[in-house]
């Protein structure tokens, strides 16, 4: 510690003095008036000697009271426990019947039901391969679209966007949430497979003609419904789930650490890089994840667009099929115990992916947070 | 008695505040702030709260520019150069004029991360070079013997004290001109309190240091120079013990001894 100039003390001295000096102060002004203080004393005995008798009466009330409460305490955990029991029993009710409903189909195909891609009724032969495949890959088209473009919306509901337009931007979001899949399907069938078919896949096909294997993920006719319009269509209603989930959580980032980095000399995008994202991880990927859920499931819209046709074409603007979209067309018309099995284990193919899905992300999410440390 | 403070010949004067105004929105909450910060020595701001102290340091490297509705007028000249003039590259002035804050504010990330991360951002250095910065900040800031087996923790599993520290580490990391201390102890308990404020007292050495405080004592103890501002004016200032032991005005010397604020 530096010793204040021209001071003759030891610095320990000084400093001593000084803090003194200072509890003299206080001190003083505390206990100025020592009358005040006296009445104050009093007062507080009188208060004692009253509160003596009050107390008992007041024990007998306490004690009713406290029963009551306890009663209601007990029951409350009842309920509470109960309604978590109920969501177990729903849960495993589920599993039971999708597995038992699909008993016959398993007994009929075994694994091979995974690996085949037929699906004909007339012969009672089914296989998920087809599918599996459209659900996989239309959902991971749909994250392509959804994430960035919903990080982007977030990044700049949250850190650049003036505050006029931040509440009617942020309303459209949870608007776009809140419109309904049917609508989706409707909008896809009608404006955007035409105009992609139209515009945007016959470009699609001649630019990448000669790229090797970018020419045989878009190969084929124009139809304009497929995989990659269903896709499309998911991302856009998986979109405002990260962007609204991205914000509420960028939002939780104390300004003083946003601060700190910009105190370093952080940009903007450095800031949301390597403070913001970071920071908030754990909810992007809890936002992600619910989209990709959404998507994987999603039924109405995706079997407007996709096309039903059950065969997997290495081409992604050729029609194809998803799990939820199959069961939706068919499950009215299967006849026979092997069909309608086959649907219900597709269901429960579905089941397990997103159980899947959740799965990776908790490891993942695990595996990020070792590595951080935390 | 009056004591007009003392400013010997070979100080000089690394940022200076002239006739500066701030605005949060209509409100103004600096007035006409004129103040030299001297080279290589402690100013600490003290006042009752919302007096602007912090408003002053925030404009010393511009963090206002964060939100749309402040701004500044008048002039901030570090080294010759008015830095409230929109062309200056505030990214750069920030990575001059480093920061502390009231609470510890590390990254998240690990502990090497967060003081090799700055200096990423402005110099290319080796592996070797790098690790050997990031030693060198956390011995700087009396942190290396407590961290150095755990390097590659997060930096969030510090203790309050120590988050501090390494705040303080990755500020120096960057090699700035002027560190600003925004009540870097408030949070703090005594033994991290004494810990920072050695660390100032060796900082000045090499830095311009500006430390808004609340607690008289440690004006006292780690400061070279000392303001007292209310309602928005630097109303004193001078050398810290002019202030403290014989300040010119009633109102500094009621501040200091208690009296209100």
């Amino acid at each position: 510690m530096r010793r204040p100039p021209g001071f003759p003390f030891p610095l320990g001295e000084w400093r001593r003095a000084a803090g003194l000096r200072m509890e003299m102060a206080l001190t003083e002004q505390t206990f100025e008036d020592p009358g005040v203080d006296n009445l104050a004393k009093e007062a507080h005995v009188s208060d004692i000697a009253l509160s003596g008798e009050r107390a008992k009466s007041a024990e007998i009330d306490r004690r009713q009271v406290l029963g009551k409460l306890g009663l209601f305490d007990r029951l409350f955990h009842k309920l509470t426990l109960s309604a978590a029991v109920l969501v177990l029993l729903l849960l495993g009710g589920v599993i039971v019947s999708l597995i038992q409903g699909s008993l016959p189909a398993i007994r009929a195909f075994g694994f091979g039901f995974l690996a085949s891609q037929s699906w004909n009724p007339v012969t009672d032969n089914f296989g998920a391969m087809a599918p599996i495949y459209g659900t996989v890959t239309t959902s991971l088209i749909a994250m392509l679209v959804a994430v960035p473009v919903g990080l982007g919306v977030a990044v700049f509901l949250t850190e650049l966007c003036p505050p006029p337009l931040r509440r009617p931007i942020g309303m459209a979001i949870e608007l776009l949430a809140g419109i309904p899949s049917i609508i989706y399907g409707i909008w896809g069938l009608f404006v955007l497979a035409p105009f992609l078919q139209q515009y945007v896949q016959p470009a699609l096909i001649s630019t990448f003609a000669d790229t090797p294997v970018l020419s045989t993920l878009f190969a084929g006719p124009p139809y304009g419904i497929g995989v990659l319009t269903a896709g499309l269509i998911l991302g856009v209603m998986v979109l405002p789930f990260v962007a609204s989930i991205s914000r509420d959580v960028f939002e939780t980032v104390p300004p003083v650490l946003k601060e700190a980095a910009s105190g370093i000399g952080c940009t903007t995008w450095e800031v949301v890089r390597h403070v913001v994202i970071p920071y908030t991880r754990v909810g992007v990927i809890g936002g992600v994840m619910l989209g990709l859920g959404r998507a994987l499931g999603e039924t109405m819209a995706v079997t407007f667009v996709i096309g039903n046709a059950h065969k997997i074409s290495g081409s992604l603007i050729a029609p194809g099929t998803t799990i939820s979209a199959t069961i939706a067309n068919e499950f009215t018309e299967a006849v026979g115990d092997v069909y309608t099995s086959s649907l219900i284990e597709l269901g429960l193919i579905l089941f397990v992916i997103t159980f899947v899905v959740l799965a990776c992300a908790r490891l993942l999410l695990m595996r990020i947070e070792q590595k951080a440390g935390a | 008695m009056t004591v007009m403070p003392v400013v010997k010949p070979e100080l000089s004067t690394k940022v200076s505040v002239r006739n500066l105004d701030f605005f949060y929105g209509d409100q103004r909450a600096l007035k006409n702030v004129t103040i030299g910060l001297h080279t290589n020595k402690v100013t600490a701001f003290i006042g009752p709260s919302g007096c602007g102290k912090s408003t002053l340091l925030r404009v010393l490297n511009r963090m206002y520019d964060l939100y749309p509705k402040q701004r500044a007028e008048g002039e901030v000249i570090l080294d010759g150069e008015n830095i409230l003039d929109p062309r200056v590259d505030v990214n750069l002035l920030r990575s001059r004029v480093g920061m502390v804050f009231q609470k510890p504010t590390p990254f998240p990330m690990s502990i090497y991360e967060n003081i090799a991360f700055g200096v990423r951002l402005y110099e290319k250095l080796s592996k070797a070079a790098l690790d050997e910065r990031v030693e060198e900040a956390l011995r700087g800031a009396a942190l290396w013997e407590e961290v150095k087996d755990k390097l590659h923790k997060s930096g969030l599993g510090l203790s309050g004290g120590q988050q501090q520290r390494l705040c303080i580490a990755r500020s120096v990391a960057v090699q700035p001109e002027v560190i600003l201390f925004d009540e870097p102890c408030s949070a703090l308990d005594p033994i991290s309190t004494a810990k920072v404020e050695e660390l100032i007292d060796e900082l000045s050495q090499r830095y311009t240091i500006a430390i808004v405080t609340h607690n008289m004592q440690q004006a006292v103890r780690v400061s070279d120079f000392t303001a007292f501002m209310y309602l928005g004016e630097i109303t004193e200032f001078g050398e810290t013990d002019a202030v403290f032991t014989a300040p010119r005005e009633k109102r500094t010397q009621d501040y200091i001894t208690g009296r209100f604020g």
